[in-house]
């Protein structure tokens, strides 16, 4: 028993992950592509939508990182890059929504909550210890 | 500990749930959204697409997508209507395109094949979609999978209201 799991362990460190961005997307260029990975990895898939465009097999994820990929060939800044895409496909594109009326409640959200949470216990202990 | 105080939580849970509850009943997609170029000049590609005054139906198709084929009848008849339908037939075989519009009846004004260039320009995310462009150029609306005729008979009235 022992030596079979041991036989999977090892299999298992023989596997390497499944990448989607296909070879022929690769630029040659190593830090160009470096630059195309960190922006394809901080924007949606447009069809499948918990999903990066970095990780994505969708046939238009492809599209896009070879759009980025593009760009950058063509001497764009990451964030020209960025808003290449954003003009055309809107904040969705983006992981990150930029701040703004429409998102303010997305950012703030979790503070406030929190900032609720520690206001009410902080009213529970005191009377709590006021009581005592 | 003053009376109304005991039902601030109820208040508070019933205010997160008309928050929630709101979206849901009014039917409301978060996977649908917009497109980023509603306001703004359509792209450059396809050429050969003329807004001049008249608005005009730009539709991304393809004869490898049901949705597609099921829309054609209600493009057929804005066509028949006189409304300029221009179609994008979106990673497909000229043949392939020539069969479908043989078998589906062809409304299209002029028509452009795209290998996923043009697609990218317009923001779509997947066929069928189509966009109304008015007299001017302009982007106003558009619709993400199988557009129905009443829905871009009600935009164009929309558009009529808003320049006389």
């Amino acid at each position: 028993m022992k030596k079979i799991s041991a036989a999977l362990g090892l299999l298992l460190l023989l596997s390497s992950p499944a990448f989607a961005v296909t070879p022929d997307e690769i630029l040659a260029d190593p830090a160009l592509e470096a630059r195309a990975r960190a922006i394809t990895k901080e924007l949606r898939c447009v069809v499948c939508q918990g999903q990066s465009v970095d990780d994505s097999d969708a046939g238009v994820a492809g599209d896009l990182r070879r759009a980025v990929r593009a760009q950058l060939q063509k001497g764009a800044t990451d964030d020209e890059a960025r808003a290449f895409l954003r003009a055309r496909y809107g904040d969705v594109i983006l992981m990150r929504p930029p701040m703004g009326g429409r998102t303010a409640l997305l950012w703030m959200g979790p503070g406030l909550i929190l900032g609720i949470g520690l206001f009410a216990v902080w009213r529970l202990t005191r009377r709590a210890g006021g009581a005592s | 500990m003053k009376p109304d105080a005991r039902f601030l939580p109820l208040i508070l849970f019933a205010l997160l749930a008309a928050l929630c509850a709101a979206p849901l009943i009014k039917g409301v997609d978060p996977a649908r959204h917009d497109s980023a170029l509603i306001g703004k000049p359509k792209p450059a590609q396809p050429t050969g697409i003329d807004t001049k005054g008249a608005p005009v139906l730009v539709n991304f198709f393809a004869s490898w997508c049901v949705p597609c084929a099921a829309e054609q009848e209600d493009l057929l008849a804005l066509s028949r209507a006189g409304l300029a339908v221009y179609g994008v037939a979106y990673k497909d075989d000229p043949k392939a395109v020539r069969d479908f519009l043989r078998r589906h009846g062809d409304p299209y004004r002029g028509r452009t094949q795209d290998g996923g260039a043009v697609a990218l320009d317009w923001g779509v995310t997947g066929v069928p979609e189509s966009f109304l462009v008015d007299g001017q150029g302009i982007v106003r609306a558009r619709w993400q999978g199988a557009v129905r005729r009443d829905e871009v008979e009600k935009a164009l009235a929309a558009l009529k209201e808003k320049t006389p």
